[in-house]
């Protein structure tokens, strides 16, 4: 019959086409990695496809472990060719590299990112905190009466008689996101480590690590899901609430929004690229060194990635939120990564 | 006495009736009223999610354009040099003319910063495509960046205080002057449609999502119509009845249940992990949207067959011809308007799935639209997934826009099934 024929002959034509597509040689690059380092990606990229009219790379939001999962997945074309990550490389992640070939990689600092607690202009307060109050106020478990407890407070004024008679409220990422291990890890366990109880109770960091990484469930801390913008939103309805997100997102927000400081430190970029702003963190990308050559522009688009353009201090990259390196460490990181240096194996 | 009671059981009775009436009238009424209520609770919910989508998402639909003439100097354009060279000095150039008392280095910076970051590439398209032009002046009609944009149409207040603004009193001041000078312009918004994405919200289009969402479909509709609809003519029309076609009908059905990104799993494990097809490919997503899509349309063709009457199977095998005849030649194609409404309403489906493609990695951010259904491209759903989580102001109502233009799609889908329907409909 026509009809079967039609549909066999169909599907005889999408298999050959789908195993000719398989074979076809990758002419794009392929950049995964962290949802923060994202926006910088894209801008390089964009920023790539247009000054030289090569394929535009494709960038691929995965976050950082993910990322580095497909990077370290192997050589080959099947396989990205860079990965952008919140944090440094781990020692198991380098171990997987290594076994599935993949030696030569380079390692970009490419600047800093600070991490913000931001609340609506309209709110009456000027906001600072100290780690520990952020600590008492949002995680799970706290001292109580020289106890480790649930979380009994439901005012700041509780925490710290100095702080305004309003109610907690903070809206945050969810666990599955990269931004709220970051912020576990800098404001939470910083903040837990001050507590008097955990100094004098002489707890170590694996004590730490288990009992100070929870966010409270019981209505204070709210997690607002992946999307940002939605915080940002719900910031401007309520006054009293805090938003928990990237700083770039405050940034962008700055005529809505205005920056919670911590142990006095407002964030800015100044301030987060010396670290005196305590909640920041750096940013790196990893290039596969083997596939330089291979697949096509992926020095020059390396180039463009560390190029002054880009991570320079009136950068694309500073436009976007990023805090630039200074031009010291800018320099070492354009000439190692150009060159393709490879990075200091890691190790437990 | 008999016809007292009679008489009065009788009067009793219709009193009853009359009674028990109104409130039946009433039960009947409350459970209409219920009824309305329902449908205008689900009809306020659409209207305010239309609402919502409509007061933040029609400002990206127009956007604002400065026009201007640019004289491309030969002094610093040249042809050796094209199609490198500083076109952004040329702008800069251009309208550091028009305010003639800005000389810091700094401000002049400031100023270009009011065109569009693809200014330049559309200046610099223009002239490689006709090298006659330099030394000629240019009327260049561009986007502007997306702070100005959002200025005007007041997204930007101009009442917040400077320090936490955005802009400037002075940049401000500068757009302003060139309103005036009629210089700017908020036609409608083509490069919504025609663009593909961008990190400037000014510049980003929807197109490559379209080509992209285009292919998916395309390969979906071409894997899950023919084999959909074969399976369910096979376990209507000739599969024997015994356990084992029940156990297939069973697992079609919960199928159809399954929730998509368990497809997204699969795809993932097994069209890029074992055969190594490309990530990020509409031909691999349309694979995905396949298997999810066909359990509908399995289910909808064997409604669609169930509903031809007996009488035409009975009448065409009485003239003689054979199983494949009656099912090729007068089944199906009476049974074709089910079938393809309900092609339609799984392919509509498909169209707004997300999950299966996030896992597959058609959300990844690209410049240029597909060519192909091999080449990396993203689809709607998806890429109103990565607007949604742009920080950059212009993407607010950008994202509101293309979730219109989202539904619009859906709708039109869905008014083509509707018209099927009622075109092909037949009444036994």
């Amino acid at each position: 019959m026509s009809f079967t024929k039609l549909s066999t002959s169909a599907l005889a034509i999408l298999a050959v086409t789908a195993t000719a597509a398989a074979a076809q040689n990758r002419q794009e690059i392929r950049v995964v990695g962290s949802s923060t380092v994202f926006p910088y990606s894209q801008a390089a990229a964009e920023q790539f496809a247009n000054n030289t009219g090569a394929p535009s790379p494709i960038v691929e939001s995965t976050g950082t472990g993910g990322g580095m999962q497909l990077f370290c997945g192997g050589i080959g074309e099947s396989h990205p060719d860079l990965t952008g990550a919140s944090r440094a490389m781990t020692a198991s992640e380098y171990e997987l590299c290594q076994t599935n070939g993949v030696t030569d990689i380079s390692e970009a600092l490419i600047g800093y990112d600070g991490l913000s607690i931001a609340i609506s202009r309209d709110s009456e307060n000027d906001w600072d905190l100290t780690l520990s109050e952020v600590y008492l106020a949002l995680a799970a478990q706290v001292p109580v009466d020289g106890e480790w407890a649930d979380n009994p407070y439901t005012m700041w004024s509780e925490i710290n008689p100095d702080l305004p008679e309003v109610e907690i409220l903070a809206y945050g990422p969810p666990p599955t996101s990269g931004t709220r291990d970051a912020f576990v890890e800098l404001a939470m366990h910083a903040g837990c480590e001050e507590l008097p109880f955990v100094q004098e109770g002489g707890f170590d960091g694996d004590w730490i690590d288990e009992n100070c990484s929870r966010m409270r469930q019981d209505g204070p801390f709210v997690e607002a899901g992946e999307n940002d913008n939605l915080i940002v939103q719900r910031l401007t309805a309520d006054a009293n609430a805090m938003g928990i997100f990237g700083y770039s997102f405050l940034f962008e927000n700055s005529d809505t929004l205005k920056a919670v400081s911590i142990n006095g430190v407002e964030p800015n970029a100044e301030t987060i690229g010396d670290f005196s702003y305590p909640i920041s963190r750096p940013l790196y990308f990893y290039v596969k060194n083997a596939h330089r050559g291979v697949i096509p522009n992926m020095q020059e688009f390396v180039e463009e990635f560390v190029s002054d353009d880009a991570l320079g201090a009136d950068g694309y990259f500073v436009e976007r939120g990023m805090v630039a390196l200074s031009d010291d460490q800018l320099a070492e990181v354009q000439s190692n990564v150009i060159e393709g240096v490879n990075m200091d194996p890691k190790t437990e | 006495m008999t016809d007292m009671t009679n008489r009065s059981a009788g009067k009793s009775n219709a009193e009853h009736i009359s009674a028990g009436l109104a409130r039946r009238h009433r039960k009947e009424s409350i459970l209409k009223g219920f009824g309305i209520a329902a449908i205008s609770f689900a009809f306020l919910i659409l209207g305010i999610l239309l609402m919502t989508l409509v007061s933040t998402g029609y400002k990206a639909f127009t956007q604002t354009h400065l026009t201007i003439d640019v004289y491309v100097d030969p002094d610093v354009i040249t042809r050796d040099a094209l199609p490198r060279g500083a076109f952004d000095d040329l702008l800069e150039n251009t309208l550091v003319e028009e305010f003639p008392d800005v000389d810091s280095s700094q401000d002049r910076r400031a100023l270009l910063r009011i065109f569009s970051n693809g200014a330049q590439f559309t200046l610099r398209d223009r002239v490689v495509e006709n090298p006659d032009l330099i030394g000629q002046t240019v009327s260049l009609n561009v986007p502007v960046a997306d702070n100005f944009d959002q200025l005007n149409k007041d997204l930007i207040s101009r009442d917040t205080p400077e320090e936490f603004r955005r802009l400037s009193d002075q940049e401000i001041a500068w757009f302003d002057a060139l309103d005036e000078a009629g210089m700017i312009s908020n036609p409608i918004n083509f490069g919504l449609l025609t663009n593909a994405d961008s990190r400037f919200p000014e510049l980003a289009g929807l197109k490559g999502a379209l080509v992209g969402s285009f292919w998916a479909l395309l390969t979906c509709f071409l894997i899950s119509f023919p084999v959909g609809i074969g399976a369910a003519i096979y376990l209507e029309e000739f599969a024997p009845k015994n356990k084992i076609s029940d156990i297939i009908e069973v697992n079609i059905n919960n199928l159809a249940a399954v929730p998509s990104v368990v497809f997204g799993l699969l795809a993932l494990a097994v069209f890029i992990g074992w055969f190594g097809m490309p990530r990020s490919a509409p031909f691999v997503g349309g694979l995905t949207l396949a298997l999810m899509t066909m359990p509908t349309i399995i289910i909808a063709t064997r409604a669609a067959l169930k509903s031809v009457p007996p009488s035409i199977r009975e009448a065409a095998m009485g003239l003689g011809a054979s199983r494949q005849q009656v099912v090729f030649q007068h089944v199906v194609p009476l049974a074709m308007p089910g079938i393809l409404t309900g092609t339609i309403i799984g392919l509509a489906q498909a169209l707004g799935e997300t999950a299966p493609l996030l896992l597959i990695g058609m959300n990844a951010f690209i410049t240029s639209a597909p060519s192909g259904p091999f080449d990396s491209a993203t689809a709607l759903p998806t890429q109103i997934f990565i607007w949604a989580d742009s920080p950059e102001r212009g993407f607010v109502s950008r994202t509101s826009a293309a979730i219109l233009v989202l539904l619009a799609f859906l709708a039109f889908m869905n008014g083509i099934a509707i018209y099927l329907r009622q075109k092909f409909q037949r009444k036994w």
